[in-house]
């Protein structure tokens, strides 16, 4: 799981060019929407091509997104629960 | 001389829901939607996103406007509507011996073509045909259909979206009352594409299902295709040339939402500021309006926005509104042709069209849009488009007096 | 009467400004241009990372341009827009094209209209007024200067940017410039002329020739 969320730091910065930022300034447990990093709607999208792309797992409704995006935490949390059930 | 209103004396269309004027209308009043499955070109999307396409394949389309099936559809589909326009303003032996102006609007120009071409080419640099190509840049549909029309004038290429028509139809008029030209052909063209049905699809606004506009459970957007383009002219050369105005500009405008590259803001801030100058542009109040033609595309965003933005204008004096996406689908850089040529049968047939598949209003406004054909007195019409980067667009037509 | 309060050009990696050239320093481990001048301007503006090129090099010439032309006397509903390109937003369609190879990048996707660039303008200076995009095989200074003078006729509208984004996988060729009713900055008469002049300006300096540094910069 850390080496999950240490990962997902890593392709976030890289997918939504967060140049700025370096993994160490994300928290585990940062809002990663609205308050703390900022991220839009356009970036919860590229977070599902993340998901699918990465880790092969798909979100089809863009409504859980607020939810499954809201941390890092939460991100790792969804995938590692994903594949446990397709698996 | 002053050239006094501006009157639109030619109008053409060509979309999901006919190839002419007539059939469009005829569809409008018959409820008879254009939205289906996408049979131009084979997608993994097939059998999942509806689309509204012209029935009208390439070659016939290159056959009616006596031009090569190898063109680029969006350059067939809008000469196809231009040509239409100018037969009905009778100016077409005219073109050249007045000042005329062509300013078109296309988003996907020669993509049609490029997207075929690439495939074949990134496999091998000797396959793919270069004639295929040549026609990319969105200025060159306008160029083609220049040069099939015979304008030589000022001939320009307006791109801002999905309000991309619509400000070529307002810069137009602005051209004549400037006295800089006689006529202008305005409006846009946009064809179906693989790469605009993969981008909006990836921005998760695409209806599975016939789209719903101003409906509390609609999903998005179904894309479309098509061309619409009006021919302008000032009243004295009405006047001079005994041309018969269908519809007079009244007023018009355009604003920057400022808010976001591709969402609106919730309020629709810049659709209210922009409807409002377009009120006073034609010194008219909400209450003169007797139909408005929403952008209504069936997104989340657009129609709580812009609904957000009618009501809060509009008030207790709120007309029949309606989107007719809903027969056509989003035509994208065409929308706004398309729609102004609608507004303008709503003048000349004195009626409202339908909302179709509208069933329950947002919760959000308690908005109900018109649900049935009717034939109503009308005296103005306005045409919302609101396109991404923030580019909001309005326009008023009226009944020429 | 109008006038022409400011011009910035970009070409290449050279920066001019009313004319003259602009020294962007040197930062320690950044070859590209275009991060370069954003550090050194210093704006402050994270989103400034997804833009696509076209849209990066207006944002950073309109930094340039409105750093000594404050827009904040203005009613932003009075202030408006017209930019022109020939490519437009090839360079962001072939990266969205080569990503729908794949899966489609919906942040590609968004940038892949002309007029994206102007809205991201818009939302970083609250420019509300009328806004517009043209498609031109070249830079066209006629239909700039006319539109804009247009443009200022319309009541209301006091101010507008009027420019050229030229911007295709490497290739830099922007020009930006403010058109105003009232006279400060440069303070020339706007004309198609003066806009053909500061446009190739950067056509008459050559590495070691007649370059006249602003070191005023930063």
């Amino acid at each position: 799981m850390e080496q999950l969320m240490e990962d997902l730091k890593r392709q976030i910065i890289e997918a939504l060019n967060l140049k700025h930022l370096k993994p160490e300034d994300i928290g585990n447990d940062q809002p990663l929407f609205v308050e703390g990093l900022g991220l839009d709607s356009i970036d919860a999208l590229e977070l599902i091509v993340l998901l699918q792309q990465q880790y092969g797992v798909k979100l089809d409704n863009p409504q859980e997104g607020p939810t499954v995006f809201r941390s890092i935490r939460t991100m790792a949390e969804f995938i590692t629960t994903a594949k446990k059930a397709s698996a | 001389m002053t050239a006094g209103p501006i009157h639109i004396v030619g109008t053409g269309v060509i979309s999901a829901i006919g190839n002419t004027l007539a059939d469009n209308l005829q569809s409008l009043q018959q409820g008879r939607s254009g939205i289906g499955r996408i049979t131009l070109f084979d997608t993994v999307h097939r059998e999942t996103l509806p689309v509204g396409e012209v029935k009208l394949t390439n070659n016939i389309l290159a056959f009616r406007t006596k031009s090569k099936k190898t063109l680029s559809r969006t350059t067939l589909l809008g000469l196809h509507a231009a040509q239409e326009a100018i037969d009905q303003s009778g100016l077409r032996d005219r073109l050249s011996t007045l000042r005329v102006g062509l300013i078109s609007a296309t988003t996907v120009g020669g993509m049609d073509r490029t997207e075929n071409f690439f495939p074949a080419f990134l496999q091998d640099i000797l396959k793919g045909r270069l004639r295929d190509v040549v026609d990319h840049a969105c200025g060159r549909s306008t160029e083609r259909i220049a040069d099939a029309t015979g304008i030589r004038g000022f001939v320009t290429t307006i791109n801002t979206a999905c309000s991309s028509s619509v400000n070529a139809i307002q810069l137009g008029a602005r051209l004549i009352a400037a006295g800089q030209l006689d006529v202008v052909v305005a409006g846009g063209t946009d064809a179906l594409t693989r790469f605009t049905l993969n981008g909006f699809n990836s921005l998760m606004i695409l209806d599975p299902a016939p789209c719903r506009p101003f409906d509390a459970g609609r999903k998005g957007l179904n894309l479309g295709e098509g061309a619409g383009f009006v021919v302008l002219a000032p009243a004295s050369l009405c006047a001079a040339e005994r041309l018969t105005p269908l519809a007079t500009v009244s007023g018009f405008a355009n604003t920057n939402d400022a808010f976001h590259q591709t969402a609106s803001s919730p309020e629709g801030r810049g659709s209210f500021a922009a409807m409002e100058k377009a009120l006073a542009m034609a010194n008219l109040t909400a209450a003169d309006i007797g139909y408005i033609n929403l952008h209504g595309t069936g997104t989340l965003n657009n129609d709580l926005s812009e609904g957000t933005a009618v009501k809060r204008l509009f008030g207790e004096a709120l007309p029949p509104i309606s989107s007719t996406k809903a027969y056509t689908g989003h035509t994208l850089g065409a929308s706004g042709g398309v729609e102004a040529v609608f507004s303008v049968l709503a003048l000349r047939e004195q009626c409202v069209f339908p909302n179709l598949r509208f069933e329950t209003p947002m919760p959000e406004l308690g908005l109900v849009p018109q649900r049935t054909f009717e034939r109503r007195p009308l005296r103005h019409v306005m045409s919302n488009s609101f396109g991404f980067g923030g580019n909001c667009s309005s326009i008023i037509f009226s009944k020429p007096v | 009467m109008l006038y022409i309060s400011g011009t910035v050009s970009i070409q290449g990696n050279r920066i001019q400004r009313n004319g003259s050239a602009v020294s962007v320093p040197e930062v320690g481990g950044v070859p590209d241009f275009v991060t370069r001048v954003y550090e050194w301007l210093k704006p402050e503006y994270p989103k400034f990372y997804k833009m696509d090129l076209p849209s990066q090099l207006a944002f950073l010439a309109g930094e340039v341009l409105l750093r000594d032309l404050s827009l904040s006397g203005y009613d932003p509903a009075m202030i408006a827009l017209t930019l022109t390109s020939a490519s437009g937003s090839l360079d962001t369609d072939l990266r969205y094209a080569a990503s729908a190879r794949t899966m489609a990048s919906p942040a590609l996707f968004v940038y892949t209209l002309p007029n994206i660039a102007g809205g991201e303008l818009c939302i970083r200076h609250k420019l509300k007024g009328e806004n517009t995009f043209f498609i031109t095989p070249a830079f066209d200074a006629p239909l700039l200067a006319g539109h804009v003078e247009q443009t200022l006729r319309i009541p209301g509208m006091e101010a507008c940017i009027g420019g050229w984004i030229e911007a295709v996988d490497g290739h830099h060729d922007v020009f930006l410039y403010l058109a105003e009713k009232t006279k400060r900055g440069l303070a020339i008469n706007h004309t198609a002329e003066e806009l053909e002049k500061f446009y190739q300006s950067h056509y008459g300096t050559v590495d070691g020739g007649s370059e006249k540094t602003d070191h005023r910069g930063a």
